[in-house]
């Protein structure tokens, strides 16, 4: 029996030892009515081999792509090493460390997380991760408006994350907590202190910043931040953990620094797989500890005096305050928050600071040399870190089409989330693509947008786009 | 010994890094980062060694049993490990056009239809990344039915006071106010209590079957009836689906919203505290409002189902599709187990359970219900030896980690005094339960003789019993250079 282990011996000796005469006795206590003949839709078992050939030929049927995607999830090299730790039983066989003393080797490596993340972020403290970016923001936004105590309506530029704004409001709207958006100058494509004017005055629990923003343009973080600041709002900092091995972190912005910072943690040793699993990371001032959601470790002694960590400040959790918990979180994302933590140990502060720099670079020669080809422009003018928007004289979806073709992923296209910007489309270059990477996205773009200013309608391709992310002009 | 302690300035572990940093002579200084990040300066054997140590200060499946009441932790299947992590699998962009997705959502299409019919539901999402966040999907889609009457006077959410801490939690995210049922003395929930609760402001009720006390809820088919009949809607939290796998459907109770706890049931790795994964299945009426994406097959081809086909949908609840990985092994894990291996599941849990319960009962451990059959897990209740000689669950748990085996869920569910919460899973071998019911009663036998011996368990973990009130009185929570 695929795992189970019982012989028929077992299951003879247990069965006496019960005084049951059958294991169909054992569920004599659920009403007959309710007994399932069987299953209907599950088909018979296969082996391991079997099933393996099964998933290795969907895997294949997906195949492989150069990818310029980005846009929330984006491709890094992982060190081997990462996953190898990670896969380890010990690690991903491990429950929640309730048990301290047989969970030293999870909580330690967690503590180190926490240090690793409220560096990075330039924040006090962190927590021990939650589901993800997206999730995550929800959870800030949730602190905020417990931590301002009167306000519950926060700011959320739309220069921010479109998934991310929908998800936030679908986990926070049945509060009665209510986003309100902030329009991005359509020059810059970053969000304007003009824009801010029309708030002031007004009672906010907070102002949501991403850096770089959703177009990959950066904010005047510094500017945004002291404003709300002198608003009366707390500043939440949404932040690609990457860019930080560049840019300032949130505790630094303004002239007090962000009050939360939350992100996206999955360029941190998470493969892109489709949308997950991933992890969110939460920083904070030490004076919102008690605000936080979800699992915190700390270092404390045994009794023997003997230094030592365990799961902390849990009269917030849910397992113990039940209706008057900060969150519902329970199960995070431990594993993935153990891969990043390798992950961080092996880049060191010099790889963090290559793999920015590597991925700005990147982006900036695609940029510029993208602009080269005739029909092709920028649309914003902002300084970005890597991503950025471009448009051509062309249906996005077609481009991306024939791109397809040659074995290429160009991009996010913006016009359902962002009609007013035209055919714009969100590239991406990091560190993994090589020059000649860069030379064949571009070779591919000029030939694909030269193509259709000379060529007849009829060479165009499909024109609807099948990504789910496409089909909603919602933002 | 920490990271950080190994840490050396200026020693550089570059085989993983770009080979150049490229001066970003764009970006003015008031943008840039000013500091270092305090990161580790460690070489890649330094840092491979580290975490490789620090794993072994852990128990887990794959080195201990773990009897912990309502975690089902049973094995994970390696070979579902390696089949969700295929190189094109993880390669691929969550954003990459569907048509470059075919394989991988055959895969999730595949899962939602055996998920629907384990459940016996009409649909199933698989977007929410956890159990809590399930919970979450299921109290919102309640709440957006009545909203879409225009029922709108519904603000409490009942619970039995058995639940896990997340029901409650959930229902207060979801706006409700929580109303909390007591049990009667076999364990099921009170229903006259039940029939007292209820009335116009009901929006619902949350049930965990079978219980966290053990047992399976004998009178479900009432407690619907009298939730259904004072306009509420009920929700079945799955956490406990391993004790009915195959056997009995939540669907066929008539409930109209259920979670399901894929690392749970369906032996998804717990990963020290996830990822885990809490698709939620509804009833005819709820469908409008599952959480998106969900799958489609139309035409000879998936597509994910989105806002547009959903307007009433609760809603995003992930950036992208989910925990997609930990659905990959679900997957994988179910087509091991095939139909017949499904109702294995539940057949062999409910049998180590009732087996374990028997013998520790005839060692002279008190059961708390020993008039009821186990489920897939019991609860032995520990007052009468606290009473006697001064150990408390809390001893005996730490006691059994020197024994080498991984404690039960301590003091949950809150009810009943000095409890553990026994749950030994399928995969677990005769012998196996053997070794831990021998365990146990030598702590019993320790607990006379040297009751001291027990009250200062653990002797043999890298560290003794910690110091929970110091660690959040003088809080430490990221490590700072002396």
């Amino acid at each position: 029996m695929p795992f189970i282990s019982h012989t028929e011996e077992d299951i003879q000796s247990m069965l006496a030892s019960i005084g049951a005469a059958s294991i169909e006795d054992l569920f004599d206590e659920i009403p007959v009515a309710l007994r399932a003949d069987q299953l209907e839709c599950v088909p018979p078992a296969l082996n391991e081999m079997a099933a393996g050939r099964l998933m290795q030929e969907r895997a294949e049927q997906d195949g492989r792509y150069l990818n310029f995607i980005g846009a929330g999830a984006y491709e890094h090299h992982i060190p081997a090493a990462v996953w190898q730790i990670a896969t380890r039983g010990e690690f991903y066989s491990a429950y929640t460390p309730y048990q301290a003393e047989a969970s030293q080797g999870t909580l330690q490596l967690l503590y180190e997380f926490q240090t690793m993340m409220a560096s990075l972020t330039g924040m006090d403290i962190s927590n021990a991760s939650l589901y993800d970016g997206a999730s995550g923001l929800a959870e800030a936004v949730l602190m905020a408006v417990r931590a301002h105590k009167t306000a519950r309506r926060v700011l959320v530029p739309t220069a921010v994350h479109p998934i991310w704004r929908q998800v936030t409001d679908a986990l926070v709207k049945n509060q009665g907590i209510e986003l309100i958006p902030v329009p991005y100058d359509a020059r810059s494509g970053s969000t304007v202190a003009e824009s801010l004017k029309g708030f002031e005055g007004e009672d906010f629990a907070a102002l949501v910043i991403q850096q770089p923003n959703f177009f990959g343009v950066l904010e005047e973080v510094d500017e945004l931040t002291d404003w709300a600041h002198a608003q009366g709002m707390l500043v939440i900092g949404a932040v690609n953990p990457i860019s930080l091995g560049m840019l300032k972190a949130p505790g630094q912005w303004g002239s007090k620094g962000a009050d939360i910072a939350v992100g996206e943690g999955q360029p941190l040793g998470a493969p892109l797989s489709s949308g997950g699993p991933y992890f969110g990371f939460l920083c904070c001032k030490q004076a919102l500890a008690r605000q936080m959601p979800g699992r915190i470790v700390g270092r404390t002694v045994d009794m023997d005096g003997k230094p030592g960590f365990c799961l902390t400040l849990q009269a917030r959790e849910q397992h113990i305050r039940r209706a008057k918990a900060t969150s519902n979180i329970c199960t995070n994302q431990g594993l993935m928050a153990t891969a990043a933590t390798v992950h961080l140990a092996l880049l060191g502060q010099e790889g963090l600071e290559r793999v920015a720099a590597a991925c700005h670079a990147n982006t900036r020669m695609l940029a510029e040399q993208a602009c080269l080809v005739a029909g092709v422009e920028r649309v914003f003018s902002g300084l970005f870190f890597h991503e950025v928007v471009i448009t051509f004289d062309l249906p996005v979806a077609d481009v991306l089409r024939a791109m397809e073709a040659q074995g290429i992923m160009g991009g996010l296209d913006l016009t359902p989330w962002y009609p007013e910007l035209g055919n714009a489309l969100l590239v991406c270059a990091t560190e993994t693509k090589t020059q000649e990477d860069i030379r064949k996205f571009l070779g591919n773009l000029e030939r694909i947008v030269s193509r259709r200013s000379s060529g007849p309608a009829c060479t165009r391709l499909k024109p609807a786009a099948d990504n789910p992310f496409y089909q909603n002009g919602n933002k | 010994m920490l990271i950080f302690e190994l840490s050396r300035p200026g020693r550089k572990n570059l085989a993983q890094a770009p080979a150049a940093k490229p001066e970003a002579n764009d970006i003015p200084a008031h943008l840039r980062r000013g500091d270092k990040p305090l990161l580790p300066e460690v070489s890649e054997m330094d840092a491979v060694r580290h975490y490789t140590r620090l794993s072994q200060k852990n128990f887990s499946i794959d080195t201990h049993f773990y009897p912990l009441g309502s975690c089902t932790m049973k094995y994970n299947p390696r070979g579902a490990n390696q089949h969700a992590m295929l190189p094109q699998f993880l390669a691929r962009h969550p954003l990459a056009s569907e048509a470059t997705g075919q394989g991988v959502l055959a895969c999730l299409y595949e899962l939602q239809e055996m998920l629907k019919d384990v459940t016996g539901m009409a649909g199933v999402s698989l977007t929410p990344m956890a159990g809590a966040q399930g919970e979450f999907a299921g109290v919102a889609m309640i709440r957006a039915y009545h909203v879409s009457r225009n029922d709108v006077a519904r603000t409490e959410m009942l619970v039995p006071d058995a639940a896990h801490g997340t029901n409650p939690a959930s229902a207060v995210m979801c706006g409700y106010t929580v109303r909390e049922i007591p049990t009667d003395r076999d364990g099921n929930v009170d229903l006259e209590a039940l029939r007292a609760a209820v009335g116009p402001q009901t929006a619902g009720l949350m049930l965990t079957n079978p219980s966290t006390l053990g047992v399976f809820e004998k009178n479900i088919r009432e407690m619907q009836q009298i939730v259904h009949q004072a306009g509420g809607l009920t929700y079945y939290d799955g956490a406990n689906l391993n004790a009915i796998l195959g056997r009995v459907k939540p669907g066929d109770m008539g409930f109209d919203v259920i979670h399901v706890n894929l690392h749970k049931t369906f032996s998804t790795p717990h990963g020290g505290g996830g990822p885990g994964s809490g698709p939620v299945g509804v009833s005819e009426r709820l469908l409008p409002f599952l959480p998106i994406p969900i799958i489609a097959f139309e035409s000879g081809r998936y597509r994910l189902v989105t806002e547009k086909d959903l307007p009433q949908s609760i809603g995003r609840l992930s950036g992208f599709m989910g925990n997609t990985g930990v659905l990959l092994r679900a997957y994988s894990y179910a087509r091991m187990l095939g139909a017949e291996g499904m109702r294995r599941v539940a057949d062999f849990a409910t049998l180590n359970a009732n087996y374990l319960m028997a013998e520790l009962s005839k060692a002279g451990f008190d059961i708390a219900f020993p008039q009821r059959r186990a489920s897939h897990e019991f609860i032995v209740t520990l007052k009468g030896l606290k009473e006697q000689t001064g150990v408390s669950a809390m001893d005996v748990a730490k006691r059994l980690l020197d024994k080498g085996f991984h404690a039960p869920t301590t003091y949950f569910p809150m009810l009943v005094p000095e409890c553990l919460l026994i749950e030994p899973t399928e995969t677990e071998s005769k012998q196996t339960l053997d070794a831990f019911i021998a365990a146990l009663k030598e702590i019993l036998d320790e607990a006379h003789a040297n009751p001291e011996l027990v009250k200062t368990a653990p002797h043999t973990m890298p560290v003794r019993r910690l110091d929970d009130v110091k660690a959040a009185r003088e809080l430490d929570l990221v490590w700072k250079k002396a």
